[in-house]
């Protein structure tokens, strides 16, 4: 554990809390502002926490301790990930788990756990949105795997710092078909995990298209305000993680302030611009029919592991 | 001879865009998107030629590139547009026989088997010489792989035969890629070939759709007086 580590396993998540809900606001008042709409401005997300928090707990009558532990345990997972990702920092605070299989698995334990809530409240809502979540995510874990993977073949470790500053010091490896591979997989993986078009539009309501707001249906006040919370945060964390797979520059890799600076305007930068992509290409896309979301995850698949095959064939 | 990473690297780029547009070919339902598609692989097919030749410093080679360029992604993709312009509504594939989530699986399967079966080829090469191109072999076999499949699963003539030249692209590829040219009248002879066969192929799907109204081939299994 190194003195960079430590101030990176600090500034990280400290970061990501605070930044997240104000990237989702952006990401929001770009897609109002192409549609021609004024926009709540970029601070409303926070506003939405802050009144969200202030209210009294309440749960629903016959739900368990999973629907009242999910939150906590989504953020909590979310939290260690931003901990010690290489988000700021090439070195993590906690260096073991900063391994692509331990990330993965963190990510989607938050995911299942609300799914597993969605379920506890008994409705029917909570149980749709809970399967076709599971749907989802059941394609998505091994392309998200895999399409890192094809990452770490040539570094030849599979820890999410070796594989950042191993392209660091080799940018050549960004242009080369592995990368491209690899990233238009994640790219796709991406959308589909952090619910947004074409798998699932985030800003309805309407019952029968509706994926992650049906599983959080029932959540209210305080607990409502951690899942959101947590929502954006896992959008930052799947930003940032595809912002400096592929593009690692400005990370910081000694722990002077300079570079630490240079490191978090680097994060703040690469990220915003691509939730500002990201939603500017939501604005020319329509949500794909529920039945055709396995055709887009298959695909994604299938160029994952083309990624890796490449990454052996080109060697 | 040039920068010798360089080469590596363009050489990977462009059979990496040979593999994505025969993905893309596969993923696609329009017919519009896949004949484009299909333009960018002949492109993609005249980089790797045209890569080839700048290393070997053969000029003979350069007008191959020129050729398969004017070729694969001039003429062929328009005479498709010709045909499809000509076909009036059916502008999309809708129902090939294995679906398309199914498909797509298979053609990873494809690849894996590709890879198993040229080993002995790319074992067979003289190390050190032409390494890089020879070890890109399983990606142009992968190629025709997918390009058959898609002969094979679709319906409409014309997707059938956008698979038909996804295969003679793998083929070229791969001859390119082991015997880095086989020289300036083969490969015009083998490329009017191809033309050729288009020709006469979109005669047919325009007489097919004349007497019958469609190009769907499931549907020619009965003989009509």
């Amino acid at each position: 554990m190194s003195a960079l580590g430590i101030v990176g396993g600090v500034v990280q998540p400290v970061l990501i809390v605070a930044g997240s809900p104000l990237l989702v606001g952006v990401m929001r008042q770009v897609r109002a502002r192409l549609e021609g709409r004024a926009g709540p401005g970029v601070g409303q997300p926070w506003r939405d926490l802050r009144k969200l928090f202030g209210k009294e707990r309440i749960s629903p009558r016959g739900t368990s301790e999973v629907f009242r532990v999910a939150p906590l345990v989504l953020v909590a997972t979310t939290l260690v990930v931003a901990v010690v990702t290489p988000f700021v920092t090439t070195d993590s605070a906690v260096d073991p788990v900063a391994d692509l299989f331990a990330v993965v698995a963190l990510l989607a334990l938050g995911a299942v756990t609300l799914a597993l809530a969605g379920l506890d409240t008994g409705t029917a809502f909570g149980g749709m949105g809970s399967s076709r979540e599971m749907t989802i995510l059941a394609l998505v874990e091994p392309t998200l795997l895999v399409s890192i993977f094809a990452l770490s073949v040539r570094v030849g470790s599979t820890n999410l710092g070796a594989i950042v500053s191993a392209t660091l010091h080799d940018p050549a490896r960004v242009i080369s078909p592995v990368s491209l591979l690899a990233a238009v997989a994640l790219i796709i993986v991406i959308v589909a995990e952090t619910g947004r078009l074409p798998v699932d539009n985030p800003s309805t309501h309407l019952e029968l298209t509706m994926v992650h707001e049906a599983m959080v249906l029932e959540y209210a006040g305080p607990d409502l305000a951690l899942v959101e919370l947590a929502s954006a945060m896992r959008m930052s964390v799947f930003l940032g993680l595809l912002a400096n797979l592929f593009l690692p520059w400005g990370i910081a890799s000694t722990a002077t302030p300079i570079a630490l600076l240079v490191g978090v305007l680097a994060l703040i930068i690469k990220v915003g611009l691509l939730g500002v992509l990201l939603a500017a290409g939501e604005v020319f896309l329509a949500k794909l029919r529920l039945f055709r979301v396995p055709e887009l995850l298959a695909g994604s698949f299938l160029l994952s592991l083309l990624a890796v095959a490449a990454s052996f064939f080109l060697a | 001879m040039v920068n010798e990473t360089l080469f590596v690297q363009l050489l990977d780029l462009a059979c990496g865009g040979l593999l994505l547009t025969a993905v893309l070919v596969l993923w696609r339902r329009e017919l519009v998107v896949i004949i484009h598609v299909f333009a960018v692989q002949g492109a993609a097919l005249a980089a790797l030629v045209g890569v080839l030749a700048v290393h070997e410093d053969s000029i003979e080679l350069g007008a191959v590139a020129a050729g398969v360029l004017v070729l694969r992604a001039g003429v062929l993709p328009y005479l498709l547009r010709r045909a499809l312009a000509s076909a009036g509504e059916a502008r999309r594939e809708t129902r090939p026989l294995v679906n398309v989530a199914a498909s797509l699986l298979t053609a990873a399967v494809l690849t894996l088997l590709a890879y198993a079966v040229s080993r002995p080829l790319v074992e067979l090469a003289p190390s050190g010489l032409m390494s890089p191109a020879t070890q890109a072999i399983p990606i142009g076999l992968t190629v025709v792989l997918i390009g058959f499949f898609v002969l094979v699963t679709r319906r409409r003539a014309l997707s059938q035969l956008v698979g038909f030249l996804l295969m003679d692209n793998g083929i070229t590829a791969v001859g390119f890629l082991t015997t880095s040219g086989v020289g300036l009248i083969v490969e015009l002879g083998v490329s009017l070939d191809v033309l050729l066969a288009v020709l006469v192929l979109q005669i047919l799907t325009a007489r097919m759709r004349e007497t019958f109204g469609d190009t769907d081939l499931d549907e020619l299994r009965e003989l009509r007086d």
